[in-house]
């Protein structure tokens, strides 16, 4: 069986989305590194695949996908339904939490957190400015949502479960949740802003643990958190 | 008895209507629950319960607590799928990542495109009295246009967007699409034929008459 194929470059959040997702599985799969310097993304070649001329996309076979988190519930619906709240010990209820904590990471979190690393990490490196006021108004925004998921973390994790939630869609295991939140947290925690996460201990105590497990630790190893342009390497 | 089902928000709001859409189409009883955004309801310690963001659409089956509309919606198709109402189709890995990579479309490409037409146009003269910003509205409008070339590509292969079969990738153009219809772009529609036939079909589900019915009385 031919390995699955994905495009794009190893810094991105949301390649890494996917990637992480091919981990858990553990299945086999071939990087294709594209340029985003180069208009990799931009050629025939590659708006063939995604008409939207985005990354990550994958490829299995006959089937060609994009958008991170459909490829990411295609693999894991595949290879381990167990992530999406489905499968052996899942159901309608526990895939449904997952499904939201899905919905809230790019609406809430990522809109207040995303712009925060664009603006300190990425723009002095591709002729952009800095705008602290854009930076300020999302580290406002950024608290709201982070007192939000440190109660969520600090309640109960379902029914009969004793003590605080471990994981996002609190069904007491991983899931898909959990790991959506890492590559841009990754690249925040590089940030001068990543102290902001002390008023969130249960925040900061569920990070530190997902980013223990082997999966993360070998996709993020591949992640510079100055985007590689430090080393010339960006993408 | 009243029924189970219980979505919080009001029947004009675009995200309640995408869960209403799913609603109707598997056939569910339901109650639809106001929430007084004059008073601040939605903000109220009762409402956070519901929803911790504050926002609207919540929902409600039984002891289970639901918020954001796409996830809600999920679970209503998922577990009140029928033989006739199967839009997630799960049962097909290829069909359910298509329905996925449109859904994941909708809300990532086309709706950040489209709603600021309709917040501009529609929703903010509404309730603000303000008038439309037109270089939102110019810039939107040239997104949009990108976004409908690959709407209209994909339409050429198949009669709808996640393939032959109406999904809830489909459904969730509806409720912002809908009210842009009633801004004076629409006619950017009849630039792209296979969107707009495409549109049409959908307008004429039953479930979408209905609520199109209902959300047009508000106006």
């Amino acid at each position: 069986m031919a390995p699955m194929k994905v495009y794009g470059w190893l810094v991105s959040p949301w390649m890494a989305k996917v990637l992480l997702c091919l981990e858990e599985a553990g299945v086999d799969y071939q990087v294709v590194p594209l340029s985003l310097s180069d208009g990799d993304h931009r050629r025939p070649e590659h708006l063939a695949r995604n008409p939207f001329g985005q990354i990550p996309v994958l490829e299995d076979g006959d089937l060609t996908l994009y958008q991170s988190h459909a490829i990411a519930r295609y693999i894991l619906g595949k290879h381990k339904p167990e992530l999406l709240g489905l499968g052996e010990g899942g159901g309608v209820e526990e895939s449904a939490m997952v499904d939201m904590w899905l919905e809230v990471e790019p609406h809430q979190y990522e809109a207040a957190m995303k712009p925060i690393v664009w603006h300190c990490i990425v723009h002095q490196h591709v002729g952009l400015d800095r705008d602290q006021a854009v930076v300020d108004e999302c580290v406002r925004k950024l608290k709201r949502v982070l007192e939000v998921y440190e109660a969520r973390l600090s309640s109960a994790a379902g029914s009969g479960s004793p003590g605080p939630s471990r994981y996002i869609a609190g069904g007491g295991r991983v899931s898909l949740a959990d790991l959506s939140h890492l590559p841009l947290m990754h690249y925040f925690a590089a940030t001068e802003y990543a102290g902001v996460l002390d008023a969130y201990p249960r925040v900061r105590a569920w990070w530190e643990a997902l980013r223990a497990r082997p999966s993360v630790k070998k996709v993020m190893a591949a992640m510079p958190t100055d985007f590689g342009f430090g080393s010339g390497s960006s993408p | 008895m009243a029924p189970a089902l219980k979505v919080f928000g009001p029947a004009r709001s675009t995200n309640v209507a995408r869960v209403l859409v799913c609603l109707e189409e598997v056939g569910a009883e339901y109650e639809l629950v106001d929430i007084d955004f004059a008073a601040r309801e939605q903000k109220s310690p009762d409402h956070l319960k519901r929803n911790p963001f504050g926002q609207i659409p919540a929902f409600q089956d039984g002891d289970l607590l639901l918020f954001e509309s796409r996830a809600i919606g999920k679970y209503i198709l998922r577990k009140y799928k029928t033989s006739d109402a199967d839009l997630l189709r799960e049962g097909d890995l290829a069909e359910a990542a298509m329905v996925d990579v449109w859904t994941e479309v909708e809300a990532h490409q086309y709706n950040p495109a489209l709603s600021p037409v309709v917040y501009e146009c529609v929703i903010y003269p509404a309730i603000h009295g303000t008038p439309t910003n037109q270089r939102v509205v110019d810039e939107s409008l040239e997104k949009l246009r990108k976004g409908l070339e690959v709407h209209e590509a994909r339409l050429w292969e198949s009669a709808s967007l996640a393939g032959d079969f109406a999904s809830f990738a489909d459904l969730n153009h509806f409720p912002y699409t809908f009210y842009f219809m009633a801004t004076p772009h629409a006619p950017l529609f009849d630039e792209y034929p296979h969107v707009k036939a495409w549109w049409e079909r959908l307008m004429a589900r039953p479930a979408i008459k209905k609520l199109a019915a209902r959300m047009a009385l508000l106006n």
